[in-house]
């Protein structure tokens, strides 16, 4: 009998070690032969710590567990916790999971299992196309950088193969900072060989032979499965003399700001650097580079084992194929949804997430993380597509949504967004490193209630300056979450506050 | 518990990782996890064996919130402050922690037991409030599971 429990940080942030400890005490007590699986999270978290147990049927679910739920897992059947094939439930169900096909399917490091699922049919295509062909097909699938700026990777992956340099890099952003966003650490943590096959084909396809993945010191667990999955995969050859090494940052959100990680991975402060020259052309030690986000580059065996259509006929518009939206903060079904481009927002937070996990309304979402804006309940038939949170003054970024219920208070979220920026800002352009410390102040006395007309009027001044000012997405998005705050929910910005119509 | 100084086990961790491209963050993360800080004699050392001036070296120590150039308590509690976790309440509960223990963000406890840091996303933000103790995540905390997590560390 295998038995699965999920040895991602989420599952083990809810105590799936100990489970697992008595998973195994109870098998024994009992005599019963277990194979114990420790498995990535299937990504919903609200379910976790989420064992499964494999049946002629399929595999079923028991969440979220506690240490009394154990014992009975061995006697079946009607068991409290018990939520039938996990493969039906419909949170999984309702996904399209491109990307995500293997995470919490099969153990992180069974890399027989993860050929078995599909793994390494990219590379072997990809090998016969070369390297123009490959680029053909990424640029013919339609997908755009994951990280957020969306720009079209099939471009990117096409000018670094066509410079000329005796060195190349490719370089993974895995320095997922957003608020809300946990696919970057899901995929290092359930499927790290998905990442580094797609590395492995991107440095095919441009002709790059060493290769970073650029980790974030908060993601410990997800640093230690990247290192043993590189080790394995080089053992088996399938790195095909690809130089892959994982480097961890050190607590500064910019570096998420591609110029900014390229400085930091050069062991200097990670400042951001001005543009052009793009990092395709001059990147990582002046040679040309490709950055892409995790999701990125972790889609490209998708990309090349099912061919660019069978990807760009998933999604809308100039949006192709999936996305793996992140359900976050007050609701009540949070985890990764992985779906088509298209659905609108208010079916992601209220049908697929269940609205808040407080039962209270939902007030407003945050859309793509600190640097992005805020929408009401009056916007959730937004479609989940680039271009239309672009035309609401909103981003997708990363693909998090963070849900607040109605006891948020809007004007303490939009200085938070200033603060934010100020304790991250790299302090290169001045827009950002003293626009955000200026308007945290004009945020308090505006929250103090002291000439409030006069400083909504400056501090929406001082955010048209950082949009247009700053260097990069830190200082020229934070008014992305200031300005949707003021123009969303003005009532929150009026104090002494309105008094009620009681 | 990390090590004193020493200046033949710090040249020994600049031998190992020296021969990387960029080297420096990799070479900082290995003393401060030998000595748990880095010290001026680091920043010196490392100035020396990089060969790049004790100015870029504190820049970039300077630079980096992982980094400290004063040692932490013997357990290090990272609260996680961003969004996800606030609107899940985590702001009142660390608020009403760090009043049980008489800190403000980034203290240790006289006693050198604890040190009290705030964290911006540990990627647990579907099962928020969030902390990290030691290294360990812990989510879905209230303040009392908060509280029992601080006090729980010896």
């Amino acid at each position: 009998m295998r038995i699965f429990v999920p040895q991602d940080a989420a599952a083990l942030a809810l105590g799936a070690d100990a489970l697992a400890h008595a998973v195994t005490k109870e098998a024994g007590r009992r005599g019963v032969d277990i194979t114990l699986v420790r498995n990535g999270s299937r990504g919903m978290f609200w379910l976790e710590p989420l064992i499964e147990i494999e049946t002629e049927t399929g595999r079923i679910g028991f969440g979220p567990c506690t240490l009394a739920d154990i014992p009975a897992l061995f006697d079946a059947a009607t068991h409290p916790k018990a939520l039938g094939l996990v493969d039906e439930i419909p949170f999984l169900a309702r996904q399209q999971r491109l990307t995500f096909v293997r995470c919490g399917v099969i153990d992180p490091l069974d890399l027989n299992a993860y050929i078995k699922h599909g793994g390494y049919a990219g590379l072997e295509r990809a090998k016969t196309l070369g390297p123009a062909g490959i680029c053909a097909e990424v640029k013919a699938s339609g997908l755009r950088g994951r990280g957020g700026a969306g720009f079209p990777t099939g471009i990117k992956f096409e000018t670094v193969r066509t410079a000329q340099a005796d060195q190349k890099y490719i370089v993974c952003n895995a320095d997922e900072g957003d608020s809300g966003t946990f696919a970057d650490r899901l995929i290092m943590e359930a499927d790290p060989f998905c990442l580094i096959e797609g590395m492995t084909i991107a440095g095919l396809a441009v002709g790059a032979t060493r290769g970073y993945i650029y980790a974030r010191s908060e993601y410990p667990h997800a640093i230690v499965k990247l290192n043993a999955a590189i080790g394995l995969a080089k053992a088996a050859g399938l790195l095909d003399g690809f130089a892959l090494e994982v480097r961890v940052g050190a607590g500064a959100y910019v570096c998420g700001e591609e110029t900014a990680l390229l400085d930091s991975l050069e062991g200097k402060r990670g400042q951001v650097r001005a543009k052009p020259p793009i990092p395709a052309i001059v990147g990582l030690f002046g040679k040309p580079t490709i950055v892409n986000n995790t999701i990125s580059l972790a889609t490209i065996p998708y990309i090349l084992s099912h061919g660019a259509q069978a990807y760009a006929d998933y999604g809308m518009g100039r949006s192709r194929g999936t996305m793996p939206v992140q359900l976050a903060g007050n609701v009540k079904h949070g985890g990764l949804f992985e779906t088509a481009f298209g659905i609108t927002l208010g079916e992601l937070v209220n049908e697929v997430g269940g609205g808040t996990a407080t039962g209270r309304p939902v007030r407003a979402v945050q859309a793509g993380g600190p640097l992005g804006a805020y929408f009401p309940p009056s916007l959730f038939d937004t479609p989940y597509d680039y271009e239309a949170f672009a035309a609401r003054d909103g981003l997708i970024g990363h693909g998090g949504l963070v849900v607040f219920d109605d006891t948020v208070d809007m004007a303490r979220m939009a200085r938070f967004a200033m603060e934010f920026c100020a304790h991250e800002s790299c302090g290169k352009c001045t827009p950002c490193r003293i626009g955000s410390t200026r308007g945290t102040e004009v945020l308090d006395r505006i929250i103090a209630g002291e000439d409030v007309a006069k400083n909504l009027g400056l501090v929406t001044d001082l955010c048209e300056t950082m949009k247009f000012g700053s260097l990069c997405a830190l200082g020229g998005f934070t008014p992305y979450p200031v300005m949707s705050a003021i123009k969303h929910y003005p009532e929150d910005f009026q104090n002494p506050l309105p008094l009620a119509a009681e | 518990m990390p090590n004193t100084w020493n200046d033949a086990v710090a040249q020994n961790i600049v031998d190992q990782y020296i021969g990387l491209e960029g080297p420096m963050l990799p070479v900082l993360h290995a003393i401060q996890a030998e000595f748990g800080y880095i010290s001026d004699d680091a920043m010196r050392l490392v100035a020396r064996r990089l060969n790049v001036t004790r100015a870029e070296v504190y820049g970039v120590v300077s630079f980096y919130h992982d980094f400290r150039r004063e040692p932490a308590g013997r357990h290090q509690l990272k609260i996680c402050r961003a969004e996800a976790c606030q609107a899940m309440g985590g702001e009142a509960h660390a608020a009403a922690l760090l009043e049980r223990l008489g800190l403000d963000w980034g203290g240790t406890t006289p006693d050198g037991r604890l040190t009290v840091e705030p964290i911006y996303c540990l990627g647990l933000c579907a099962c928020a409030p969030s902390a990290m103790l030691d290294g360990a995540p812990h989510a879905r905390l209230d303040a009392q599971a908060l509280e029992n997590l601080a006090m729980a560390a010896a």
